[in-house]
C-alpha cells in the first residue's frame, strides 16, 4: 500500500463491483411449473417438424424423397430465383433506407416520427392487400408493370422492399443510434470528404452488423413469402413448394424441412453477428 | 432607401433560406417517393375504388354490401380466428416467456427459445400447413398413433381443415411472436419489486395481483392486440391449408384476385380497405398501450 | 444488548465463492449499526440474509430472542429500503406506503391514518397522490423509507440508500434518516461504502473486507484506533511513509535518515524496512510541542480545498517520501511557498507501524487507556 487515499472522494478507492447476479427464485414449485411449460411448448413445436421428417422418410427407399428433391431442377431454379430476388431487395432496401435514416437523424429530426410511421405502414397493409393494390395500380398505362416478366419482377422486388421497411429501418436506426454520426460526419467533412465518401467509407462500415441483421431477416422473409409471389405469378421458392404439394406425396416434406432449415440458419447467423452488439428487438410476423 | 434594402435583403434571405430548406429534404426524397409509389399509391387506388360504383360514381354502397352474408361471414370467421389465436397465443406465449426469463430455468434455455421463436414466428404459409398436415392431417403420424391406440379423431368430427385446425396451426407463429414481444416487458419487471413486496409481507399471489400483473398489463394487452392484427392479415397459411374452403377476409380477397369471386371489384376494394382500417386501429391501440407501459419501465 | 443477533453467519454460493464468513454481531434495541466496506466485501449479502433474500449456509439470526433464520422473507417483519428505491411504479405514493398494511389486511381507515402520519414524518404531506416517476430521487427514497416503516417493523435495513443521489441531497437526507430513526427508536442496519456516512450516522460501525469482519466499534474507535491495516487505510486518509526500524523496544525508527519515535508497540528486528502510517490531520507545520517527532523537508505542493489546506512535503532529499498534512483554513493562515523548507511535527502516539510481518500492537481498550 502506498500513496494517499482521497478522503474527499472515498468512492475512488472503491472498485466498482458487479451488482448481485439475478438469483433463481426460491420456491421449487415455481421452477417445476416452468419446466412443465417449457416441455409442453417444446413438444408442441417439435411435433410438426417431426411429422414432416417422418413423412419425408416414408418413401421407398427412405432417402427417395431427398434424392428426388436434389435432382429436381425446378427446385434449384426456384430457390436460386428467390435468392437473387432477396439479394436485390436487400441492396435496394439498404440504398434507400441508410441515407434516409442517416439524413433524418442528422438534419431532419423533426421528421423522424413521420418517417417511422411510414416504415410501419406495411404492418397496416398486409401482403394480400398490398399485392391487390399493386396489381390494380400497375395493370394499365402509364405503368403497365404486370404485363411483362421484367415488370412483374420489378414489382416483386419493390413489394418486398416495402415489406422489409419495418425491420431494416429499425435495425439501421438502432445501429445509427449507437455510433455518433454527427461527430463522425463533422470529422469527415473537416478532412475534406464529400457525402458519397462519408456514406460509403464511414457510415456503412459502422453499420455492418445492423445491416447484416436486417439483411438476413429480409432473406428469411423473402424466401418464405408466398402471397405476393403467388399473385404476381413469380416462380419463387414458396410457390414452387405449394405447387409440388398438390402433386407429389413425399418430396414436399423434404422441401419443407429444407425451407425450415434455411430460416433457422438465417436466424442463427443473425444471433451470431448480433452477439456483443447489444440487444436487438425484432418484431417479426408471419402470414 | 433602407426599407428597400431591407426588403431586398429579406427577399434574398428568404430565397436562400428556402433553397437551403429544400436541399435538406432531398435526403429523404427517394425513400418517400418509393413509399408513395409502391405503398401509398396502390392503397389509394383501393380506397378510391371502394367508394366508386361499377359506373364510377361516388357511393357508400360497397361498404354496406360488406354486411351481406358472404363477406360478413368472412369477417366473422377472420375476427373469430384472430381473437382466439391472439388470446391463446398471448396467454401461452406469456407463460413460456416468463418461464424461460424469470422462471428459474437454466440461462442458455432463454436464448435458445428466443432464437427458436424468431424462427418459428417466420415459419408460416405452405411449409407450416404441410407440417401440420403431416402431423395431424388425415394421414398424419399423430393421427396414425392415436388410431393405433383406438382413438380416431376424424371419426368424431375433428378435422384439421376447419376453424379449430386453423387456429391450432396459427398458434405455431402466434405463440413465438408473443414470446418475442413480451420478453422486454418481463425483463423490465425488476427483481427489487418482487423483493420489496416480499419484504413488506406479500405472498406470491399478492405480488402478482397488486404489482406484477398491473405493471405488465399494458404490455400484455398491446401484444395481444398485435397478435390479433397479425392473424387477421395472414393469408398464405390459411390458403395452403384449406385451399379457400373457409372464407376469411384474406382468402376472399385472394379469390377476388384470381377470378372475380365476388362479382364486383368495387366490393373487393371495400373489403380490402375494411381490412386496412381494422389493422390501423390495432396498430394505434398497440402503440398507445406500449407507450403507457414504457412510462412505468423507467 | 442483544435485540438483533447474528451468530457464526457464513454464506457460500453454489459456485464456491464464500461471500461472508465468521460474521457475529449483537445489536441492541434502537441501535444504529453500519456495515462499511468496499464493493464485494459481503456487507450487502449479510444484510440480505437478515432480510431473508439469502439463506446463510451456516449460522443463525434472531430478532428479540426469536430465531428467524428459516423464516421466508415475507414473514420476518423487517423493513428494507433498497438502493434503487424499488417503489411500485403502478401505485401512488400513498398506495406504496400503505402496501405493507394492505397485505396484512388492516382496515382501510387505519391504513389511511398511518399513511398520513408517515407522509408527515418524511415531510411530503401533499404528495400522496403522485406516482413515483413524478418525484425526484430524494423524494422517492423518502417514500421508500416511509413504506418500510409503515407496518412498524422490528428492524430497519437500508442497502446503500443514498448512493444514487447527488452529494448535497445525500448529506441532507442522511441527517433526516438518522433523526427519524432516533425518533422511532428502531434498530437499524445501514450498508454503505461511504465512510463519511457510516462515521457520521452510526452508533457502531462494522468494517468488512472480503467477507470478513475487520473491526467493530464506535466511529471514534474505528477512526482513531484501527486494529488492522485494512481498517487503517480504508477509513480516513492515511500517509504511508517508508521507514527503517532501529529498535522496536524503544519504538525508534528512521524516516529518510531522520529519527522518529512511535509509541504504539510493534515488533521487528533492527534494520527491517517497514511503513509508518499517520493521518494527515495529526501532522502539523512547525516544531510542535516538546516530545513531538520532527521531520524536515521541502514543500512540494499546496492545495487549497476550501475548509482545509493540504500541504505535501518531501521529507529528506529529492527522492524522499511525500507526507501530506492538512491545516484548517483560516484567514490568518500563512501558506508556505512551494520549494521552501518546512518542518513537520506529529505526536508519538499518532503513527501506526505497518508491514505484513509486523503485528499491530495493543487492543483498543489499552490504546484508549493510554490516550
Amino acid at each position: 500500500m502506498t500513496g494517499e487515499i482521497d478522503r474527499l472522494h472515498p468512492e475512488a478507492a472503491v472498485l466498482s463491483g458487479p451488482r448481485p447476479k439475478p438469483r433463481a427464485p426460491r420456491g421449487r414449485g415455481r421452477v417445476a411449473v416452468s419446466w412443465i411449460v417449457l416441455i409442453a411448448s417444446v413438444a408442441y413445436f417439435l411435433l410438426p417438424l417431426l411429422g414432416t421428417l417422418i413423412f419425408s422418410l416414408r418413401d421407398r427407399p427412405w432417402y427417395q424423397a431427398y434424392s428426388d428433391t436434389l435432382a429436381d431442377a425446378q427446385l434449384y431454379r426456384a430457390f436460386g430465383f428467390s435468392l437473387v430476388i432477396a439479394v436485390i431487395t436487400v441492396i435496394l432496401s439498404v440504398v434507400l433506407l441508410v441515407p434516409t435514416a442517416y439524413w433524418v437523424r442528422l438534419r431532419l429530426p423533426r421528421l423522424r416520427p413521420f418517417v417511422e410511421f411510414v416504415t410501419l405502414l406495411p404492418f397496416v397493409i398486409p401482403p394480400i392487400v398490398l399485392v391487390y393494390g399493386l396489381l390494380t395500380t400497375f395493370n394499365a398505362p402509364p405503368l403497365p408493370l404486370t404485363t411483362s416478366d421484367l415488370g412483374a419482377n420489378v414489382l416483386l422486388v419493390c413489394a418486398y422492399v416495402v415489406l422489409s421497411f419495418p425491420y431494416m429501418y429499425r435495425a439501421i436506426d438502432t445501429g445509427l443510434r449507437v455510433i455518433d454520426i454527427r461527430t463522425l460526419t463533422e470529422a469527415s467533412q473537416s478532412l475534406g470528404a464529400g457525402w458519397l465518401t462519408i456514406m460509403w467509407r464511414v457510415i456503412l462500415p459502422n453499420l455492418r452488423v445492423a445491416i447484416l441483421s436486417g439483411a438476413f431477416l429480409t432473406l428469411a422473409i423473402v424466401v418464405g413469402e408466398f402471397t405476393i409471389a403467388n399473385f404476381l405469378a413469380r416462380p419463387m421458392f414458396a410457390v414452387y413448394l405449394q405447387l409440388i404439394s398438390g402433386n407429389l406425396a413425399y418430396e414436399p416434406a423434404a422441401v419443407a424441412l429444407f425451407s425450415f432449415a434455411i430460416t433457422w440458419a438465417s436466424m442463427g447467423v443473425i444471433a451470431l453477428i448480433g452477439r456483443g452488439s447489444g440487444r436487438r428487438v425484432e418484431i417479426t410476423g408471419a402470414h | 432607401m433602407s426599407q428597400t434594402a431591407d426588403m431586398h435583403g429579406a427577399r434574398t434571405a428568404t430565397r436562400s433560406g428556402r433553397r437551403r430548406f429544400r436541399w435538406t429534404f432531398v435526403g429523404v426524397l427517394p425513400f418517400l417517393a418509393f413509399a408513395a409509389l409502391f405503398l401509398v399509391l396502390p392503397t389509394l387506388y383501393l380506397v378510391v375504388g371502394s367508394f366508386q360504383s361499377k359506373a364510377g360514381a361516388f357511393t357508400l354502397d360497397n361498404f354496406f354490401h360488406l354486411t351481406s352474408t358472404y363477406t360478413a361471414g368472412a369477417y366473422e370467421a377472420s375476427i373469430e380466428i384472430s381473437l382466439v389465436t391472439a388470446v391463446a397465443g398471448g396467454i401461452l406465449g406469456f407463460l413460456l416467456a416468463y418461464a424461460v426469463i424469470a422462471g428459474g430455468l437454466p440461462g442458455p434455455i432463454r436464448s435458445l427459445i428466443m432464437t427458436f421463436s424468431g424462427v418459428a414466428s417466420n415459419f408460416a404459409g405452405v411449409p407450416l400447413a404441410l407440417a401440420f398436415t403431416f402431423t395431424i392431417g388425415r394421414t398424419g403420424f399423430i393421427t396414425a398413433l392415436l388410431m393405433a391406440v383406438g382413438i380416431n379423431p376424424y371419426a368424431n368430427g375433428f378435422t384439421i381443415y376447419s376453424k379449430i385446425g386453423l387456429e391450432l396451426v396459427y398458434l405455431y407463429f402466434q405463440l413465438p411472436l408473443m414470446v418475442l414481444i413480451i420478453a422486454p416487458a418481463i425483463d423490465g419487471l425488476r427483481r427489487e419489486w418482487r423483493e420489496a413486496s416480499e419484504n413488506l409481507g406479500a405472498t406470491s399471489a399478492q405480488y402478482w395481483r397488486h404489482v406484477a400483473l398491473p405493471i405488465l398489463l399494458p404490455s400484455i394487452l398491446g401484444s395481444v392486440i398485435l397478435l390479433f392484427g397479425n392473424a387477421f392479415g395472414a393469408q398464405a397459411t390459411a390458403y395452403a391449408l384449406t385451399g379457400g374452403f373457409i372464407p376469411l377476409v384474406t382468402i376472399v380477397i385472394g379469390q377476388q384476385l384470381s377470378g372475380d369471386a365476388l362479382g364486383d371489384k368495387n366490393l373487393g376494394y371495400a373489403l380490402a380497405i375494411g381490412m386496412v382500417a381494422i389493422m390501423g386501429v390495432t396498430l394505434v391501440a398497440y402503440s398507445w398501450l406500449t407507450r403507457r407501459a414504457e412510462r412505468w419501465q423507467r | 444488548m442483544s435485540y438483533l443477533v447474528l451468530t457464526g453467519i457464513q454464506k457460500r454460493f453454489p459456485g464456491g465463492t464464500v461471500a461472508v464468513q465468521d460474521f457475529n454481531l449483537e445489536a441492541a434495541r434502537g441501535e444504529f449499526v453500519s456495515f462499511l466496506g468496499p464493493s464485494g466485501c459481503g456487507k450487502t449479502t449479510t444484510l440480505r440474509m437478515i432480510a431473508g433474500f439469502e439463506t446463510p449456509t451456516e449460522g443463525r439470526i434472531s430478532i428479540d430472542g426469536a430465531d428467524i433464520t428459516d423464516r421466508p422473507p415475507n414473514q420476518r417483519n423487517v423493513g428494507m429500503v433498497f438502493q434503487s428505491y424499488a417503489l411500485f411504479p403502478n401505485m401512488t405514493v400513498a398506495d406504496n406506503i400503505g402496501f405493507g398494511l394492505r397485505v396484512r389486511r388492516r382496515p382501510a381507515e387505519q391504513i389511511r391514518k398511518r399513511t398520513a402520519e408517515l407522509l408527515a414524518l418524511i415531510n411530503l404531506p401533499d404528495k400522496g397522490d403522485r406516482y413515483p416517476y413524478q418525484l425526484s430521487g430524494g423524494q422517492q427514497q423518502r417514500v421508500a423509507l416511509a413504506r418500510a416503516l409503515a407496518f412498524e417493523p422490528t428492524v430497519l435495513l437500508l442497502d446503500e440508500p443514498l448512493s444514487a443521489l447527488d452529494a448535497k441531497i445525500r448529506v441532507a437526507l442522511r441527517h433526516e434518516i438518522r433523526s427519524i430513526q432516533r425518533q422511532l427508536g428502531i434498530t437499524t442496519v445501514y450498508v454503505t461504502h461511504d465512510q463519511e456516512e457510516a462515521l457520521s450516522l452510526s452508533d457502531r460501525v462494522v468494517v468488512m473486507s472480503e467477507g470478513r469482519m475487520e473491526q467493530v466499534g464506535t466511529p471514534f474507535e474505528i477512526y482513531n484506533f484501527p486494529t488492522t491495516p485494512f481498517v487503517a487505510s480504508f477509513v480516513g486518509q492515511l500517509n504511508i511513509v517508508p521507514a527503517s526500524i532501529i529498535d522496536s523496544g524503544t519504538g525508534a525508527l528512521t524516516v529518510a535518515g531522520q529519527a522518529v519515535r512511535v509509541q504504539r508497540a510493534f515488533t521487528g528486528s533492527s534494520g527491517r524496512k517497514v511503513n509508518i502510517a499517520i493521518r494527515p490531520e495529526m501532522v502539523s507545520l512547525g516544531p510542535g510541542p516538546d516530545g513531538s517527532n520532527r521531520l524536515t523537508g521541502t514543500v512540494s505542493e499546496v492545495s487549497f480545498l476550501g475548509s482545509i489546506v493540504r500541504i505535501r512535503v518531501r521529507v529528506g532529499g529529492d527522492s524522499g517520501p511525500l507526507v501530506s498534512l492538512d491545516e484548517f483554513n483560516e484567514p490568518t493562515l500563512v501558506l508556505p511557498e512551494v520549494g521552501a523548507t518546512a518542518q513537520l511535527s506529529f505526536p508519538a502516539q499518532g503513527p501506526l507501524v505497518l508491514d505484513p510481518n509486523v503485528e499491530v500492537g495493543e487492543s483498543v481498550e489499552e490504546l484508549i487507556a493510554e490516550t
